[in-house]
């Protein structure tokens, strides 16, 4: 084989490993990923990452479980979060928090550990509330 | 003084768009006193720019809240120590802290190269000059760090607890100095770009600062790792949180950058591939600042949802707009000198190497911003999360590894079969041993990517031992030295080579650390009352008692409130007590009553960790304030009036309340093995990438006599 040649098949071969992994990286991406959703928009039975923000006087605590509610961000909606595991160090009401979970007869019954505490933007305050 | 700040930052703006004019039309008139005019005008804004950040500064230390910015970060009971850090961590600060490092190091580099690269440098100069202005601008414009109040506040706010940690003084400036020092062989590529003048000697001027900037960059990275583990108080060190990974981007691609241009010194090859690497680089530097401050992805790092984003979003697609541009004008001029002779050589393997970095970098680049392609894509927001990351990434680092111990010792153009037995019997017949030896005396096997982690982490080990026993035997057989003597002084022969075999260990020796204590890690999340034990690991841990102290607590970050558990661990005969504790300080929220305050601002975790070579134990506690609601509700009445001493005692009294009758504390423990080693392999990689930066004297010399020989060819053309 000529030298040129050998180059071209050598480019059009790691041209296809390269479009190959791409592919599997989206792949992968899309049926690892979990979506997205606000407490207003979840459906029984399904699981989600559910972003919203603790409602106001609506946490307790019962032996290891920590009862909650989150609202939509810009809404009133609420949806009550069954959690066990460690509660991150920001964690108070009127936060914004992001929390797996699946939706079992209205209630999110939360992974454990996946409470995630949205520093809620804020190694200083926002600028536009304060 | 702010008027004086302020003013300061406006000059510094108009200096920085008088150097990009002056040296811009010194280069394209050939008129050198602009040119010279254009690089003093850079000097002068490095001062400009100090002045500002040390008003600045004076103002944190001084309390003055008439500053808006002190108000919002500090307060008079943040200690000095954290006064001096509050800077940047406010949005602004750390503005002006970028400018001020961007300025520094221009000024360094330009008067390092004064008399060389008379084409480059004005282009250069021109480049930085660009990237100041707009930094400044943002600070002129929307974000200035000298806004006053017109009535200050008689107290601040104070500096966010979570970034009370020593590593959080260094951690911000290091990842700075990283992200801004790319800017320079930025800078130079341009300059070499836009003069056609496409050789390695733009790579030789900035190859330094390239690798300084790798060592802050990737020293930043460490810190905030070890930050997150000894501060956050969830026990680990990355979480594939998108503003790590906005640090981790750049880093990987200057990684492969710093290898690709030894390609083109060499052999004069890949000259498309570096001058794409160093500006997808300085772009992904640029996208590291941007996702800190621009809220689009959900990260715990972000500043307030800033007005700014716009503004570094477009500056980032004009940096981008105009390196593709250029470089794809430049592609005739950017041909390669040679071919690759051999796909065994060292070439070759640094090309596979900077594949699999870009690969990494372009795997975490799709995984931060999934939330974003997916929406586009299918309407719905969906996020990856860190076990999506970690099978995609380990593959990759294990062949990174595995290349890091094969790559520098084989030789330019071609390696024959007889070199590679000799370079690589020895190692593998080492790597064999030590993967019999963890299959028989340990547990490795449970992990096959650990274990196979683990053996090449032992090759890379013995092909640099290799390197440097045979290096400093042939020196002992020259020069007959004693070991120890010709050892340290191989490093001053070939600083370069040998600092980078020592970064190689340090990588190494930190993915042993990282493989470990990822696959074997123990945890467990427990809620203890004082005399209940647990086991973790192989140690017994008892809660023996809860503590309670008022305004000292033991890392000295001002908390008001600390609440704590004693516990003793035994393992085997060895026993030993740790003291975890949560901080609570108050807020100044008024819905809270004047007792209540203190407890229910932030929060966090002192972690106490007991640290070891061969593993650590690490535990934190969440003590669970039930019982106390009841009284602390009745002091906010009873007491909400009361002078400041009263409300003290009362606090005191609630605290012991506490510490004499704990309820059931929330504690996780965990048994991390080799988690040392990430740290101890760190600290190696930076020796040895501070060894490889280090200017040898031989090159000292060379510059000295480079000089003096320009000197006197001026004199001579003058006389």
């Amino acid at each position: 084989m000529d030298p040129s040649r050998k180059r071209k098949v050598r480019l059009v071969v790691a041209l296809g490993a390269a479009v190959c992994l791409a592919a599997a990286l989206a792949y992968t991406s899309f049926s690892a990923s979990s979506e997205a959703a606000s407490p207003s928009e979840l459906v029984e039975g399904k699981s989600y990452d559910v972003t919203g923000k603790v409602v106001h006087d609506s946490i307790s605590r019962q032996g290891d479980e920590l009862r909650f509610r989150i609202r939509d961000r810009d809404g009133t909606e609420s949806v009550p979060v069954v959690y066990t595991g460690v509660v991150p160090d920001p964690f108070r009401e009127g936060r914004e928090v992001i929390v797996s979970g699946e939706l079992s007869r209205g209630t999110l019954v939360a992974e454990r550990d996946s409470l995630v505490t949205k520093c809620p933007s804020k190694f200083t305050e926002d600028k536009q509330t304060s | 003084m702010a008027g004086v700040g302020s003013a300061c930052l406006t000059v510094g703006l108009l200096t920085a768009l008088y150097a990009v004019g002056a040296s811009v039309y010194g280069a394209i008139t050939g008129r050198r006193g602009w040119v010279a005019s254009g690089r003093r005008a850079i000097y002068c804004l490095a001062a400009l720019c100090v002045a500002a950040f040390a008003i600045l500064e004076s103002a944190f230390l001084r309390s003055d809240f008439s500053y808006a910015l002190v108000a919002e970060g500090s307060s008079t009971d943040t200690p000095t120590f954290y006064k001096v850090t509050a800077v940047w961590a406010t949005q602004d600060g750390s503005l002006l802290l970028w400018a001020t490092v961007l300025s520094l190091f221009a000024s360094a580099v330009l008067f390092l190269t004064r008399h060389s690269l008379r084409d480059i440098a004005p282009w250069a100069t021109a480049v930085l000059g660009c990237v100041a202005a707009f930094f400044l601008l943002l600070m002129v414009g929307w974000e200035n760090p000298f806004d006053t109040l017109a009535v200050p506040p008689p107290e601040g706010a104070g500096l966010n607890p979570l970034l009370r940690h020593p590593a959080m003084m260094i951690h911000p400036p290091m990842l700075y100095t990283g992200y801004v020092g790319f800017s320079i062989p930025f800078a130079f590529a341009i300059g070499a770009l836009v003069t056609r003048r496409t050789g390695a000697d733009w790579i030789r001027a900035t190859r330094r600062f390239a690798l300084i900037a790798w060592t802050f960059l990737g020293t930043g990275i460490l810190l905030g790792a070890l930050w997150s583990y000894s501060e956050l108080g969830w026990g680990g060190y990355w979480a594939w949180d998108p503003v790590e990974n906005a640090s981790l981007m750049p880093w990987l691609v200057g990684t492969a950058f710093l290898h690709s241009i030894m390609v083109q010194e060499k052999r004069g090859m890949l000259k498309v591939w570096n001058v794409t690497l160093i500006c997808a680089t300085f772009t992904l530097a640029l996208l590291g600042t941007f996702l800190v401050r621009s809220g689009i992805l959900d990260s715990i790092h972000a500043f307030g949802a800033s007005t700014i984003g716009v503004q570094m979003l477009v500056f980032i697609a004009c940096v981008i707009a105009l390196s593709v541009g250029l470089i794809l004008a430049r592609l005739p001029d950017l041909r390669s000198e040679a071919r690759l002779d051999s796909l065994l050589s060292r070439e070759a393997f640094f090309l596979l190497n900077n594949l699999v970095l870009v690969g990494l970098c372009l795997v975490v680049l799709w995984g931060t911003f999934f939330p974003l392609i997916s929406e586009a894509i299918t309407g719905t927001e969906s996020s990856v999360g860190p076990p999506w990351f970690e099978r995609i990434v380990t593959p990759l680092a294990l062949v990174l590894v595995l290349l890091s111990g094969v790559g520098p010792v084989l030789a330019w153009r071609r390696v024959t079969a007889s070199a590679l037995f000799r370079l690589f019997a020895a190692p593998a017949a080492f790597t064999a041993v030590a993967l019999v030896v963890l299959l028989a005396f340990t547990e490795a096997a449970k992990s096959v990517p650990s274990l196979l982690m683990f053996s090449f982490v032992a090759f890379v080990l013995a092909v640099v031992g290799q390197e440097f026993w045979r290096g400093t035997s042939a020196r002992r057989l020259v020069t007959g030295e004693a070991w120890p003597q010709a050892f340290s002084r191989l490093f001053g022969r070939n600083r370069r080579r040998y600092g980078g075999y020592l970064v190689h260990a340090g990588i190494a020796v930190l993915f042993l650390g990282v493989a470990a204590s990822s696959a074997f890690v123990d945890q467990r999340d427990v809620r203890l009352s004082p005399g209940d034990s647990i086991r973790v690991g192989d140690y017994d841990v008892t809660y023996v008692r809860a503590t309670a102290r008022l305004g000292g607590d033991d890392g000295g970050t001002g908390a008001p409130i600390s609440l704590g558990a004693v516990l003793k661990v035994h393992r085997g005969d060895q026993a030993f007590t740790l003291h975890p504790s949560r901080n609570y300080y108050s807020t100044s929220d008024p819905s809270k009553g004047a007792i209540s305050r203190f407890f229910e601002g932030e929060a966090t975790s002192e972690v106490d960790v007991r640290w070891g070579l061969r593993r650590d134990l690490w535990l934190a506690v969440r003590p669970d304030l039930v019982s106390l609601e009841e009284p602390i509700a009745r002091a906010d009445r009873e007491f909400a009036d009361s002078p400041g001493r009263v409300q003290a005692f009362v606090i005191s009294t609630l605290a012991r309340l506490y510490r004499d009758n704990p309820p059931p504390a929330a504690f996780r423990a965990i048994v991390s093995p080799l988690v040392a080693w990430i740290w101890i392999g760190g600290a190696i990689a930076i020796l040895g990438a501070l060894i490889a930066a280090w200017p040898s004297p031989e090159a000292r010399l060379r510059r000295v006599r480079s000089l003096y020989a320009a000197r006197v060819g001026r004199e001579l053309t003058r006389a």
